[in-house]
């Protein structure tokens, strides 16, 4: 019998990482006295025969800091030098604060406007108008008004995922068969819970695929956030450690930063299976 | 029973001219009656109103003219005391067979508790023939199936009146037979008032006491009210043994394939849209073809 479709694809995975490790060891291989096809003179130039060693960390200086810093996750040896974990944490929780208040907003608003045909087209052109600003433009005015870098993270945040939400949440709701509707009507549902045990379950996984739009784009916000207002959080770690030109770290920072975004995502479409329904 | 339980009089519905085009009446002046536990049929074409007067009794849609009486109280906005079985399937698909029935009870006795809630459920998921499915979800059912919840559902709350959107439109003709028997025994226990929207003139034979004929749209009306006449213990097997069964049958054929066109075309003339004519062909003693050449006269004096 043929290995499975999935131990199939594991082995070309598998395959794929290999060859790109080894890609990588190579080209970050030490360059030394290879001037055997060189001209000696220009050999001579650069410094030849001395050992040359490529700025590029190396698949093995990668893989320790790896283990290093995974085993120690939460040290806090000063604003400078934090353990990865407290820095992913300061980002996550920036990004889930601003996530909730974006949800808080866009989710009731979002029913709003899904219920009302005057209300989408009143404020179909402030959405239209602001959904396409980077969050990031966002950041000055915020840091006047908010007058704290923190805060203005999470306000960026807060922008940034307030769209998706809100787009998805009010096309779920206006979405909603109009035959549920009808049953809801002959049956004299209250509007409540009309609102929470028809449309809300009609239309939660619409509303659910806007925040896992949102977390996605919030996580790739945050790293850019960071980076500018600084102090803690993963995108400062990455630019600090630039300044530092440890780019060992920065690859480290890098993987980090994919492999809780894959995290995250995992878990919406692990909740979008849960309201997810057939007809 | 209760003579004229529900009354409609003088029901149209006209749609605003648009843009410069004349305003389309769909159906103009439509009257008529039905007694406490009688089942209802009407037959017309596509386009004459049939579905827009289902949803006026439903309360769903709104008339352009006219009042609807159910029980002496005028008709105004959806009401649990008129149960829908819709068109189409209208389950909700997150919810299992139970849960969606139950949706229903718990819309119309809120104060009962979940064990009476599931036991009174559970009586009518028995009845329909659903015992065993209770928890499946509408996904995992057949047409049939799902059209047999929805009539459960609609059954469960215990409707004065009950409302039905050709329902087995969507069936395979054994489903749909399967499902006639027991909606007919339903019915028949539980003397259930039905107004039903049908296609088929079989199934209005065997379900109904009356058959209302629409004529064709635009300004569609009642060309008349065939009283089904045969004895009410039907049975789909030996129904079409009884020779009324034919003479009903042809009038109706005859009245979709060439009169509903026809008819919609004559004048007003002697028709009297508040008492359109009522046949009680069935007991005609006469041969089925002559019975049907003299209602073909104009006048239908046959009131």
């Amino acid at each position: 019998m043929r290995p499975s479709l999935n131990l199939r694809a594991a082995l070309v995975s598998l395959l794929l990482l290999g060859v790109l490790l080894l890609g990588w060891y190579v080209a970050t291989l030490p360059q030394a006295s290879k001037a055997v096809n060189v001209d000696p003179e220009y050999a001579a130039l650069m410094g030849g025969g001395a050992v040359k060693k490529s700025g590029m960390p190396t698949p093995a200086e990668v893989g320790h800091t790896l283990i290093d810093k995974l085993a120690h996750p939460f040290y806090d040896h000063g604003p400078n030098d934090k353990g990865i974990g407290i820095q992913l944490a300061y980002s996550l929780a920036r990004v889930l604060g601003g996530f909730a208040l974006a949800a808080l907003v866009a989710i009731p608003l979002g029913f709003v406007v899904g219920m009302s045909p005057i209300m989408q087209r009143a404020l179909n052109p402030y959405i239209q108008l602001l959904k396409p600003i980077s969050p990031l433009a966002w950041m000055p005015l915020a840091l006047y008004t908010i007058k704290d870098s923190s805060a203005s993270a999470i306000f960026v945040i807060f922008i940034c995922s307030l769209w998706p939400m809100l787009i998805n949440t009010a096309y779920g709701v206006a979405a909603v068969k109009r035959d549920w509707l009808n049953v809801a009507k002959t049956l004299e549902v209250s509007p409540l819970r009309k609102a929470f045990q028809v449309i809300l379950p009609a239309a939660a996984p619409t509303i659910l695929t806007g925040m896992r739009i949102s977390m996605g784009i919030a996580w790739l916000v945050i790293v850019a956030a960071e980076m500018l207002v600084g102090g803690t959080g993963i995108g400062y770690f990455v630019w600090n450690e630039w300044n530092n030109l440890s780019l060992t770290n920065v690859i480290f920072a890098i993987l980090m930063i994919g492999v809780v975004g894959m995290l995250l995502d995992a878990l919406f479409a692990w909740m979008l299976r849960l309201v997810a329904y057939n007809e | 029973m209760q003579a004229n339980f529900l009354k409609v009089e003088g029901l149209s519905r006209v749609y605003p001219s648009v843009r410069g085009q004349a305003p389309l009446t769909v159906f103009d002046n439509v009257h008529f009656s039905i007694d406490q536990g009688e089942f209802v049929c009407i037959i017309g074409h596509s386009g004459c109103g049939k579905s827009t007067i289902l949803n006026v009794l439903a309360g769903l849609d709104e008339p352009s003219a006219g009042l609807v009486f159910m029980d002496g109280r005028e008709v105004s906005g959806p009401s649990l005391d008129r149960g829908v079985v819709f068109q189409g399937h209208t389950l909700m698909p997150w919810l299992s067979v139970m849960k969606n029935i139950a949706f229903a009870v718990k819309s119309r006795w809120p104060d009962w508790s979940r064990i009476k809630v599931s036991a009174h459920c559970q009586q009518f998921i028995d009845l329909v023939g659903l015992t065993g499915s209770e928890h499946k979800k509408p996904s995992e059912l057949s047409g049939g199936m799902k059209q047999r919840v929805g009539i459960a559902r609609a059954f469960a709350i215990q409707p004065k009146m009950l409302l039905l959107d050709e329902p087995f439109g969507a069936l395979d003709a054994l489903t749909r037979g399967v499902i006639q028997d027991e909606l007919l025994k339903i019915c028949a226990a539980t003397a259930q008032t039905v107004f039903m929207i049908t296609h088929d003139v079989d199934e209005a034979i065997l379900l109904s006491d009356k058959i209302i004929l629409m004529t064709n749209g635009p300004r569609a009306r009642i060309a008349e009210i065939v009283r089904n006449t045969l004895p009410r213990d039907r049975s789909r097997s030996d129904i079409h043994k009884d020779p009324q069964y034919y003479r009903i049958r042809n009038h109706l054929v005859d009245f979709l394939v060439s009169r509903s066109r026809r008819m919609a075309d004559v004048s007003a003339g002697e028709y009297d849209p508040r008492h359109p004519p009522e046949i009680t062909l069935g007991l005609v003693e006469v041969v089925a073809t002559e019975a049907v050449a003299t209602i073909k006269q104009p006048a239908l004096h046959l009131v």
